[in-house]
């Protein structure tokens, strides 16, 4: 037998607005609890991005392509030549948004005060920039200008710890293919701000080509950095360069490359559905109470309806309907005010005053709520799922009553 | 569905640690088109008959038959099917959905058969102008008197084509006017469309409507006669 909805449909929402101030106490608290979800994962999505995309910098890139024996030695024995045939025509093509491909050796940088260990970068700027792999912002001085610029750029704090200040020449030494030191005085051209504290020290920047020349490793490179449009979908498209690069050189995804950011991300989404689940199971307390009371109320109509042959199923469906109303509404509330407080911070939150407990984290000093079409999706989905749930015991209840007992109420 | 037959029914309910009988092995046979009325005091097992016949309450023993259809064969959803199509009730107190219009009321009946909307609302509108009720389809129950309520439970009790109503003291509530009205209009139905009426009373003046008078007394039939019926002087 077909469910007569046009019977229940009208009746469910009448009876939903029969004690509007209950309905609307529930809406409310429904609304807050959505609104809540919502807001909550937009931050910790945030931070979670923002965690990733910092990780992703300094790595750098959601791709890379190294040497076979260049991850286990990273040294400049285990370059590579640079790309071309399939490869060049993969990494030229969506869904790769940006490739670089960079010289990195581990070498010392002294000033006329100190040395210290550094990774050494040679890297093309206008590649690495499209990659987004470049310091966030110049503090003094100027970016490297091209492959052949023989300028260096260094971190601020590497600069404190060297005591030195654009303008001024150190040297720098490394290792060639045959293990001989090689070294070359250069000026400091720009001092850099990084994201994190950690980058600063860590790397300095220089010419491709005179990092090359330095080395006499030719055009060879160490690694091939790329990225796509998305780092969550990486898994998706990175087979495709692991095809075009064939036995030769290894490819690795950021999630094979750093275990703790995709192990991370993974957690988040849990805890994001945990947070949910919680969030609703106090929700639903408040639903179970509304519909037991809106129930216990109607004890003598659903008798009456029993009696003029409403099938129990189909009592059962009118309250769920009722309660499935209710949910909608205030899902809908939820969202809209979600929305309204979330989109207005598109532009970040300043959360300098905690930035150094920050900064542990791999987190800048503003964090920028992200607001997913999958979270907004998640809310409702936990929502309209577990709100049923809870609302099947008042709603079976008043499809087993006894319609003589129940008739007879007072 | 034709006739109705009622063989030894038994039921008792208990009251803290007394033992009532609300029907003691009462057997009745009603043919279609009948118009019956059971009478007898408070507690007699008036009430309790109806419930057992309607398939709202279940005899501790004994057998019902409406139609070709055993009572006690039928689960809980094939009873509230049967009530659906084939029978309809009119209760002592109005029973209307407050929420609903009294056109609604009538159509509500009707959506759950399944019937178009179109349809529904055409005929609840057709039946209400029979009730007397035209020009009242859009007022909620608590808008109408006590009687045009009653009158709208009857629409509703009829909307749906039954051959059987049950009518649980329908005039209890009423003044003598709204009682008359409200019988002539059962008697119509009864005569105009061969509906079978099985009314509860211990008012007399609904009694003399009756064609088949029976009594009850703890639970058991007394009498069983056969009468001219007649009107209600108001």
């Amino acid at each position: 037998m077909a469910v007569p909805l046009a019977a229940i449909t009208t009746l469910a929402w009448r009876n939903l607005w029969r004690n509007y101030r209950r309905t609307l106490i529930m809406l409310l608290a429904i609304a807050l609890g959505v609104w809540a979800m919502i807001f909550m994962s937009a931050l910790m999505r945030g931070m979670t991005d923002q965690m990733v995309r910092n990780g992703l910098n300094t790595l750098p890139g959601e791709v890379q392509i190294h040497h076979l024996n260049y991850r286990r030695d990273p040294s400049v024995v285990n370059s590579m030549a640079p790309p071309e045939g399939a490869l060049l025509d993969v990494l030229e093509r969506p869904p790769v948004v940006a490739w670089a491909g960079r010289v990195r050796v581990p070498a010392v940088i002294s000033s006329e005060r100190g040395s210290r260990s550094v990774l050494l970068l040679g890297v093309d700027p206008a590649a690495e920039e499209a990659l987004g792999s470049l310091p966030a912002e110049i503090l003094e001085g100027r970016m490297l200008e091209g492959v052949d610029d023989r300028g260096l750029v260094i971190g601020a704090s590497l600069a404190r710890r060297l005591e030195t200040e654009l303008g001024k020449r150190v040297v720098i030494m490394s290792q060639d293919p045959d293990n001989n030191v090689v070294d070359r005085g250069a000026r400091v051209v720009g001092i850099y701000r990084a994201r994190l504290q950690g980058s600063e020290d860590r790397f300095v920047y220089a010419g491709r080509a005179v990092l090359q020349e330095m080395l006499g490793i030719g055009e060879q490179l160490s690694e091939i950095a790329l990225t796509g449009d998305d780092y969550r979908h990486v898994d998706d498209w990175y087979p495709q360069i692991v095809a075009a690069a064939g036995s030769e050189l290894e490819v690795m995804s950021w999630t094979q490359l750093d275990g703790f950011l995709s192990s991370m991300l993974a957690t988040q989404d849990g805890f994001t559905l945990v947070f949910m689940i919680v969030v609703f199971l106090v929700l639903s307390f408040g639903l179970v109470n509304t519909l037991v009371m809106a129930v216990f109320e109607r004890v003598r109509e659903i008798g009456l309806m029993q009696a003029l042959g409403m099938r129990p199923g189909l009592i059962l469906g009118q309250i769920l309907l009722e309660s499935l109303y209710l949910l909608c509404l205030g899902l809908a509330l939820g969202n809209l005010l979600a929305l309204a407080t979330i989109l207005p911070l598109a532009s970040g939150i300043d959360i300098s005053g905690v930035a150094e407990g920050m900064e542990m984290m791999g987190m800048g000093t503003t964090l920028y709520p992200a607001l997913y079409l999958q979270d907004m999706l998640m809310s409702t989905a936990v929502v309209v799922v577990l709100g049923l749930l809870a609302s099947l015991a008042p709603a079976w209840r008043a499809s087993r009553l006894d319609p003589v007992a129940a008739l007879n109420k007072t | 569905m034709s006739d109705i037959a009622c063989r030894n029914l038994c039921k008792t309910f208990h009251q803290g640690e007394e033992v009532i009988t609300a029907l003691d092995h009462v057997s009745l046979d009603i043919a279609e088109g009948s118009f019956v009325c059971l009478s007898g005091p408070s507690g007699s097992g008036k009430t309790t008959l109806l419930n057992a016949l309607g398939g709202l309450d279940t005899p501790d023993s004994g057998e019902i038959t409406v139609g070709d259809q055993r009572l006690d064969h039928l689960s809980r959803g094939e009873l509230a099917d049967l009530r659906l199509n084939n029978i309809g009730f009119v209760f002592q107190a109005y029973n209307l959905i407050p929420v609903l219009s009294a056109r609604e009321n009538v159509e509500f009946i009707m959506q759950v058969q399944g019937m178009p909307a179109r349809q529904c609302r055409k005929l609840a509108t057709e039946i209400l102008a029979e009730v007397g009720l035209a020009g009242m389809e859009g007022r909620r129950p608590a808008e109408l008197s006590g009687g045009q309520q009653q009158r709208v439970a009857v629409a509703r009790a009829i909307a749906t084509r039954p051959a059987l109503v049950l009518a649980d003291e329908p005039t209890a509530n009423l003044d003598s006017r709204s009682a008359a009205q409200l019988m002539d209009l059962f008697v119509a139905l009864n005569r105009d469309r061969g509906v079978t009426f099985i009314l509860s009373t211990h008012d007399a003046r609904v009694m003399v409507y009756a064609r088949r008078l029976i009594s009850m007394r703890d639970g058991k039939l007394v009498s069983d006669e056969v009468q001219q019926p007649g009107t209600m002087a108001i």
